[in-house]
Formats: C-alpha cells, sequence, structure tokens
C-alpha cells in the first residue's frame, strides 16, 4: 500500500490509499483524518475519510495547496503504524428481509436489472453460491460489518463485511439506477451493504428494510436529539432479521419515540481481527449481548 | 413581516452560502450556485453578503409583499416586474406592501437570486437556511417553495437607495459558447492520452439533467480507458473505482460516456473515477449555463487556478466597494 495524493481543482486534495477495498486500507484512512483533525492546519474546511482514500478541504487563500499538500504528506510520514486500535461501538440494526415495499419497489425497475425474472436477494443468494434466500439471510446478518464511509447522500453509511476476502458477499449495483428507493433500505452494490437513509434514487440491490431511523433533520428521535446523523466511520454493525410483526411494533415503539437501538462500546483491534476473525467476531457478538 | 408566495417558478429554493463542515457526513456545504450573484443581491439591499434568498431556474415566482421592502436581483438576465411594471437587474428597487414582485421571460443564463431586505428568516439548520430537498434539510419544511407558503422576513437595520446599481463591467455574464477551466487529477491516469486530449478537444453541451447536484455534458467522444484488472470492491466497469469522496466541481464519467460536473448540493462519493475538477472561479458559471449551450472544458494548472481566483475575489472587492458608497 502506498498512498497517491492529487489535487481535486484548488480546493481539495485526494489521497488514494489503494486502489482496493480492505480493513487496513480503511484504517489508514482513519488514523490519517484523525491526525489531520489533531493538527489543527489553518485554512482546512472538511475532512472526509473513505473506505480506502480520504479527502481533504481547504481555503486556498489561506493555505497554498502546495503547502497544504506538504502537510498531509508529513503527518503521514510522522504517523506510526500503530497497532490499529480503535475505541468504537457495535450497533444492533433489525432488518425486515425480503419486506413488502422494497419488494414493490424492485418490481417496478425490473427492466434496469441484471436477472428480471428474480428479486435482487434471489439474484445476490445465487451469484454468490447459496443455495436458499434463506442461507443468504444467514450469511448477510451472521458477521458483522464496519461503516468504512458515510456518505452520498445525508447520513448514509457503507458498510464493509468482516469476514475473510473469500466469504465476502459481492454483488454488481443495478445496470441502470432506480429513481426510487424507500427510505431506510438495506441495500448491496459491489461489496458493501449499505443502508438509504433518505428516499430517493440508488443503484444498490434492495435486500430488505430497517425500521431504526437513522436520519432526522428535525431531530425529534430520542438518539438523534444531538445530531441529526447516526452513524460515523469505523462503528460496527449487526443487522438481526426481525419478522413482520417485530417491524411493526418496531415501528409503533419509533413512532411513540420509544425506539433505541442495541448499542455497546467496544475496542478493536485490526491486528486481533486479522489472527482470529471468527474469535475476535464472536467476542464482539459477546460484548452486544452482554453473554 | 412576510413574504406570500402567489406562483413558485421554477425550482425555486431558500439559498444562503450554505452550511460547510458536515461533507463527511454526507451532507453537502449547499448555499446559492452563482454565489457572487447573491452576496451582490444581499448588498444592494443593504442585507449581509450571506442572508438568505430565493434562487430560481429560468422562471421566477410571483411574490406578493405585506410591507414595503428593497428587492434586488442578480444573475441571470429575467426582468423583474412590480405590479406589471419593468426593473432593472442588478439594481436596487422599492416593492410597496400590497405589490407583487414577478418575471418576464429568460433572455441569458440560467438562475436568478433575489435579495430582499431582511433577508429571509426561516429556520437555520447546521447553521444555514440553504434547501438541501435531498435531505429534506432547510428551506421551507426541507422543500423548496410553494405556492401558499408565507416566508418570515428579518428586520432591515440598513437603509438603501432606490436604484442603486452594479456597473456593467461588473456584471459578469455567461459567455457563449461557455469556457470551463479544469485542473486534472483524481483518477486521469485512467483515461488513455487519446482519451485525455479528446476530452479538451471536444465541444460538448450542456444536457437537459442539469440540477443542483450536478451538471451533465454530451455530445464529446466517448473515453476509453487505459486497459486494467479492476481492483477488488471496484466493480466491473472501468469506469468504477472503489467508493471515494467527490470532490466539489469534480468530473465523473460514468461508462465513459456523459461527464457529469458536481456542484453545490454534491453527492459526496461514490464508485466513479473523476478525471479532474473544475477551479472553484468557474463553479459560480456553471449555475448560469442553459441546456444545449455548448461548453468547451479547458485544461490549467494550479497556478492558473490560483490566479483566476484571484481575479474572481477582486472582481467582488469591486462590487463591494462601488455599493458601499452609497
Amino acid at each position: 500500500m502506498s498512498s497517491r495524493y492529487t489535487f481535486g481543482g484548488d480546493e481539495h486534495i485526494f489521497v488514494e490509499v489503494d486502489e482496493e477495498m480492505s480493513l487496513e486500507a480503511f484504517f489508514v484512512s482513519l488514523s490519517m483524518t484523525n491526525a489531520v483533525r489533531n493538527a489543527n492546519i489553518k485554512g482546512v474546511t472538511e475532512i472526509c475519510p473513505a473506505n480506502a482514500s480520504f479527502q481533504i478541504k481547504f481555503d486556498p487563500d489561506v493555505i497554498h495547496p502546495n503547502d497544504m499538500m506538504k502537510e498531509l504528506k508529513r503527518l503521514e510520514a510522522e504517523s506510526e503504524q500503530g497497532d490499529n486500535v480503535l475505541e468504537t461501538r457495535i450497533i444492533e440494526v433489525p432488518v425486515f428481509y425480503q419486506d413488502p415495499w422494497t419488494h414493490d419497489t424492485l418490481m417496478r425497475f425490473r427492466e434496469r436489472h441484471q436477472d428480471p425474472d428474480a428479486t435482487d436477494i434471489e439474484y445476490a443468494a445465487s451469484i454468490n453460491g447459496y443455495d436458499s434466500v434463506e442461507k443468504f439471510i444467514e450469511a448477510h446478518s451472521g458477521s458483522p460489518w464496519f461503516v468504512s464511509m458515510v456518505g452520498f447522500v445525508s447520513g448514509l453509511p457503507f458498510l464493509y463485511q468482516m469476514v475473510d476476502r473469500s466469504r465476502q458477499i459481492q454483488v454488481p449495483k443495478y445496470l441502470r439506477p432506480r429513481t426510487d428507493t424507500p427510505r431506510q433500505t438495506v441495500g448491496y452494490g459491489g461489496s458493501f451493504s449499505c443502508i438509504y437513509s433518505v428516499r430517493g434514487a440508488g443503484g444498490y440491490q434492495m435486500f430488505g428494510i430497517t425500521p431504526m431511523p437513522i436520519y432526522d433533520p428535525e431531530q425529534t428521535v430520542p438518539y438523534l436529539k444531538d445530531f441529526m446523523v447516526f452513524f460515523k466511520p469505523g462503528d460496527i454493525v449487526k443487522f438481526k432479521p426481525i419478522t413482520r410483526e417485530e417491524y411493526d411494533a418496531a415501528i409503533a415503539q419509533v413512532q411513540a419515540g420509544e425506539f433505541m437501538p442495541r448499542i455497546k462500546n467496544v475496542r478493536f483491534s485490526l491486528s486481533e481481527f486479522n489472527a482470529d476473525m471468527d474469535g475476535t467476531n464472536a467476542k464482539l457478538m459477546e460484548a452486544l449481548y452482554d453473554r | 413581516m412576510t413574504v406570500n408566495v402567489i406562483s413558485a417558478g421554477i425550482a425555486t429554493t431558500i439559498q444562503d452560502l450554505g452550511r460547510p463542515g458536515y461533507y463527511h457526513l454526507g451532507i453537502p456545504m449547499g448555499g446559492a450556485m452563482d454565489r457572487l450573484a447573491l452576496k451582490t443581491a444581499n448588498l444592494l439591499v443593504g442585507n449581509d453578503e450571506g442572508a438568505a434568498g430565493l434562487e430560481s431556474v429560468f422562471v421566477g415566482p410571483e411574490l406578493e409583499f405585506t410591507q414595503d421592502v428593497t428587492v434586488a436581483v442578480c444573475g441571470a438576465e429575467l426582468p423583474p416586474k412590480v405590479d406589471g411594471e419593468p426593473r432593472d437587474t442588478w439594481t436596487a428597487f422599492t416593492v410597496k406592501a400590497g405589490q407583487v414582485l414577478s418575471f418576464d421571460f429568460l433572455k441569458s443564463g440560467a438562475r436568478i437570486y433575489i435579495a430582499i431586505s431582511g433577508g429571509i428568516t426561516t429556520p437555520m439548520y447546521l447553521g444555514s437556511r440553504s434547501t438541501y430537498a435531498i435531505g429534506a434539510l432547510g428551506g421551507v419544511n426541507g422543500r423548496p417553495v410553494q405556492p401558499g407558503d408565507s416566508l418570515p422576513l428579518g428586520k432591515s437595520s440598513r437603509t438603501v437607495k432606490d436604484g442603486l446599481t452594479v456597473p456593467k463591467e461588473l456584471r459578469r455574464g455567461p459567455s457563449y459558447p461557455a469556457e470551463l477551466r479544469v485542473v486534472p487529477g483524481l483518477y486521469w491516469h485512467r483515461l488513455t492520452e487519446q482519451a485525455q486530449s479528446n476530452f479538451f478537444e471536444d465541444t460538448w453541451k450542456v444536457a437537459n439533467e442539469a440540477d443542483r447536484m450536478g451538471y451533465r455534458f454530451q455530445g464529446g467522444r466517448k473515453l476509453e480507458f487505459v486497459e486494467r484488472e479492476q481492483p477488488f470492491s471496484a466493480g466491473a466497469d472501468p469506469s468504477n473505482i472503489t467508493d471515494a469522496c467527490y470532490p466539489y466541481g469534480s468530473i465523473q464519467v460514468p461508462s465513459g460516456s456523459e461527464p457529469i460536473v458536481l456542484h453545490r448540493d454534491a453527492v459526496s462519493g461514490g464508485g466513479y473515477f473523476m478525471l479532474g475538477t473544475v477551479i472553484s472561479a468557474d463553479m459560480d458559471l456553471i449555475g448560469q449555463l442553459q441546456p444545449n449551450t455548448p461548453v468547451r472544458f479547458v485544461k490549467v494548472d494550479m497556478e492558473a487556478a490560483l490566479a483566476a481566483r484571484k481575479e474572481q475575489a477582486t472582481i467582488m472587492d469591486e462590487i463591494r466597494e462601488v455599493l458601499s458608497q452609497r
């Protein structure tokens, strides 16, 4: 891995840590953006970590782009490749897989799909070698996921599966993007899951829907009172399959202002994870469920 | 103190200078697409440069005022009228209580900025009143203005002279064909040398898909990519990359066919390669391009980009200077 620095016009520097996604590349992106934030460089206006890259926006009237570039390279040289430990949180996200709303939507856009005769999740299960949709849902909800980027639109998390690359789910995006996606759809594109924070256009395959609000500009949802966006890069997510009845009950709780996601603070070590993925994930589950 | 919306025009939104600082969460800075036009309109009516006004595209709204105000319209040449009587753009004029501000047909440009003395005072979200409709943030309950809306106005603290105007030489209209200066970079190396030169040689046209998120261009030759095995997680199309951040003004070309320049309501990231970025000094201009306008992309280096930025700042300084001598 060797970072590539490039200018995005006169106001941005874009740094590609690696061409391909990996948790290692994500950790470099996260630690570099933290280092930039801590360095308090005058003129910096936006610090944006992404999956395997990051971007800094700055005011070139305050700092010359070449000096900004020098500062970033200096920070990279200084930052020790440490033990990649992250104090973070793990969150349980309930998912009603194969719900009627994303089903209605995907049926409206069949002509934009690779396999018009199957649903999105049937297609994803089949091309990833699962015998049944049930087995596929077990895989999607069985291991935890890393929030490796928040963006595209307001508060939308990109999630990266915490399993060996050989076991990772991969699904192409729609051939042509849809013009509609229900709010809180759980989607999939490439090797990323996502949760659509708002209703709108989208190209990811649709697997289900969560009752859990993750973006609330009015900030009436109790756990979004302090800030309207729920996710931040570095969060860990565990999907939990739920039934229609459980979904309806959760929606009623949301409407009554009583829904609270299950959240636990955890410490994550990338080297421990790489040494023993299943063991590390089991420990994360213990922390989440107090076992 | 309110202004009543009788008809909304096209895509009329409340905009100020935006909400920087939340792009890492997918919330774009937003704000007026043509910032110079909004700042100038505000100065003409005695507001702070960053007060909230209205941005309309091609067709202006009809507005009825409940008290006497000063109004200025800058940006596109979309002539304003007060109770049917013509008024000048780039010029302060009075609208009395009960009178109606409306607009004639568009002559040039694409977006007008309507500043009203006192400014629009809808609630702020993350430090701004700008409408980010995709995220249902700001504006009127997160949306553009609609007929029947009643928009609150602030108290005007400064008195202004009716007829205060921006000299013609300081009104920057769109050129035709338009030129947008670009610093190549980001994933520029993904293109073949032939594609790199074709992109700057060809004349493109503004497509119909041109809004606050981005402007699409058509008509140039399809861009070819350097062959490679696609990296893990990047997607199969040669124009795909591992999902990354998108700079404001960055130019992505899905499948190599139609370039899209991201603007103030940009999506903050995604999986398409970008070949470079429109310089900050030319971003305002994009907001004034009509569909079908021929456009050339002009390759510049960083020093040229910074010189252009300085030039743009000088024009704004001159406008401030002229309008302060009232």
